[in-house]
């Protein structure tokens, strides 16, 4: 199991928090809040080690479209970079809803 | 039914079975009242979990939420059994049984709840044991209590089903609804083959496995009120029925019953699942 | 299948023990024995399930908690109830040495679960009718063996022997399910306390109220039983003086800290049961 932690600049603020998924099998539950600073943080806890300079351009690429200063948890039990993007959007999706 | 077709009805059909906890809580408390109690932002997480290399969820993999069932007070108390199994840990079973609990004092300072428990659970989760198996404890006690005041009413849906030490929660509570798909047993079919051998039960024959345990067989022999629909508001309707209803015995009180209707049974040669719903079947209240 | 030291015997023992009766009933199953025996100035009826290798039931010979057994539980402590309602409810003890509960194809399609069931409801009715419920282990307390007879106990106590058990599934299921072994599991039980499987580690979590040190679980001298029989007594009497519930549970400091999660839980459940 692993702790990775990330920061990105941003320029909105988010106005509030969101939950989505399930840590189960090959999912993950994203866990998005206002950051405490101007910055964004994600904070991501795996079952599986070694993948961190994967998430590193999956959080990379995630943070292209994305510019809210968001304090991000993500639980993950195994997804693949294909699912942990579709539930970064998912949480994005519903904070706009 | 004024308007609605048999294909409009149909075309509307949304399977519950497909929901995750918190969802399956939303669509059985009426429209607009859910509300979350202890949930992920809380992060009461398990503090057990992470000793043994496996990531805690935010909510433990529980639901409590609070809001009105057909205008009534409730509280419903869901399952999620994508984690973990819907296994039930320290702080799943702490959520689980102090929702109960909570409930229970409300109606000592006179406030009517309505509790409604979904049930998709293996039962304790192995790595919390005793704590699991304590918390459940603890869920029984409160239920027993709880009838006292008002029916508790469950659901075991699938596809994970209602196991372990959770189906004997399933089995005091004044009225259970099932599904087809749900599954409804003390011990998990895996378990029974690994423990008893392949002879005794081969824990890859699906068709066996419901007919011994599947919520049609359950319903059609006494261990389970009503065979619903895998539809939200199929079964929506039968949450809000069972509440309405006046509170029958527990099946879990009618010991002289199910004493007798056991009384004729070789040990060694038990019926078989269609001949046992000939014997104990009931007619629908 | 046989437990890893043979069948459960210490619940018969101590029921001859302390009764001086083996607790045969008139009516089956043979495997409930039930003898009523003066604890202090009044009568408790003590309660055991003890194998039978002629059980109805195969999968339930060797000491498990079977449906049988289960039913036949529930029957004598709702006989229990009744014969108290119009006086002051008397103790019951339940002796524990239960290897689990039966794993089986019949008592899956016979609906074990529900059977339990019973027995979990009417030891839950007998306290919350003010019967003081006290479960003595003896022996293995496992899963739902342990739920069925004991675990509704407004007070646990436990023998400190090596032959006292407690978990959520056998060591050598467990091993099997998930895939360790016996001596991987027990390690992993010194690492994180509710996993162990010994009598001393579930003492600290917290749900124990006495383990009852000195004591000869599988030989009981005369002095073995003053002492149980002195336990006993103050634990009925703790009982009677406080809650039916089982709140206790979580009130030691034992629970305070190992249980603390489930404390916290149910305060954050009560600070936001009522909307804002």
């Amino acid at each position: 199991m692993e702790h990775l932690t990330f920061t990105y600049p941003a320029r909105e603020a988010v106005a509030r928090r969101v939950h989505i998924g399930v840590a189960g099998s090959g999912d993950l539950e994203v866990l998005l809040e206002p950051s405490a600073d101007a910055d964004a943080h994600v904070a991501v806890t795996t079952s599986v080690d070694g993948f961190g300079t994967v998430w590193k351009h999956v959080l990379d690429r995630f943070f292209t479209r994305f510019d809210g200063a968001a304090a991000i948890e993500i639980n993950d039990c195994g997804a693949t970079p294909g699912v942990v993007l579709l539930r970064l959007e998912q949480a994005v999706e519903a904070l706009r809803a | 039914m004024s308007g609605t077709t048999v294909r409009e009805r149909f075309l509307a059909r949304r399977s519950f079975i497909e929901l995750d906890a918190r969802e399956r809580a939303r669509a059985l408390l009426d429209p607009g009242t859910f509300r979350e109690l202890a949930g992920p932002f809380d992060r009461l997480k398990s503090p057990w979990l992470p000793l043994q290399g496996v990531v805690a969820q935010a909510d433990d993999g529980v639901v409590i939420a609070r809001g009105s069932i057909d205008g009534e007070s409730a509280v419903v108390a869901s399952i999620e059994g994508a984690y973990q199994g819907g296994s039930v840990g320290e702080v799943s079973g702490a959520k689980l049984a102090g929702a109960l609990e909570l409930a229970l004092r409300d109606f000592e300072l006179g406030r009517p709840v309505r509790p409604l428990l979904l049930l998709e659970t293996g039962g304790v989760r192995l790595q919390e044991a005793n704590l699991g198996l304590a918390a459940i404890a603890e869920v029984h006690a409160a239920i027993v209590a709880l009838r006292r005041h008002v029916p508790v009413v469950a659901v075991v849906a699938g596809m994970v089903g209602c196991f372990g030490g959770m189906s004997l929660a399933a089995a005091l509570c004044s009225r259970l609804i099932v599904t087809r798909q749900a599954r409804l047993g003390m011990n998990g079919p895996e378990v029974i083959e690994q423990e008893a051998g392949l002879a005794e039960l081969d824990a890859g024959d699906r068709a066996l496995i419901w007919s011994l345990m599947g919520g049609e067989q359950r319903q059609a022999t006494g261990f389970a009120d009503v065979l619903a629909e895998d539809d939200a508001e199929a079964i929506g309707a039968e949450v809000r029925r069972a509440f309405a209803a006046a509170a029958p015995t527990p099946r879990s009180e009618r010991v002289e019953a199910l004493i007798a209707r056991l009384a004729g049974i070789d040990g060694e040669r038990p019926p078989e699942p269609a001949a046992l719903r000939a014997l104990w079947g009931e007619t629908r209240q | 299948m046989n437990a890893d030291h043979g069948l459960p015997a210490n619940g018969l023992r101590w029921l001859e023990a302390l009764t001086g009766s083996a607790g045969l009933l008139e009516s089956p199953p043979r495997t409930v024995r039930v003898a009523d025996a003066p604890l202090g100035a009044e009568a408790a009826r003590f309660i055991a399930i003890v194998p039978d290798p002629r059980n109805r039931f195969p999968r339930a010979r060797a000491g498990e908690a079977g449906i049988d057994e289960a039913l036949g539980v529930a029957r004598e402590v709702r006989r229990t109830i009744a014969e108290d309602v119009r006086r002051e409810p008397r103790p019951i003890i339940a002796l524990v040495d239960v290897t689990s509960q039966a794993y089986g194809r019949r008592e899956e399609l016979l609906g074990i679960h529900l059977a339990g069931a019973a027995a979990v409801d009417a030891y839950a009715s007998a306290r919350l009718a003010g019967h003081p419920l006290i479960a003595l282990l003896v022996g293995k307390a496992i899963s739902g063996g342990f739920l069925t007879h004991g675990y509704q106990a407004n007070r646990i106590l436990a023998l400190d022997s090596p032959e006292v058990l407690v978990h959520a599934m056998s060591k050598q299921a467990a091993a099997r399910v998930t895939r360790r072994t016996v001596e991987e599991l027990e390690q992993l039980g010194e690492r994180v306390a509710p996993l162990a499987y010994d009598v001393r580690s579930y003492a600290r979590l917290g749900l124990l109220h006495r383990l009852i040190g000195g004591v000869n679980a599988a030989a009981p001298g005369p002095r073995d039983l003053e002492r149980v029989r002195a336990e006993l007594i103050a634990a009925v009497a703790d009982a009677r003086a406080g809650s039916r519930d089982l709140s206790t549970r979580l009130a030691s400091p034992a629970a305070l800290a190992c249980r603390a999660a489930s404390i916290a839980v149910r305060r954050r459940l009560a600070e936001q049961w009522d909307a804002p």
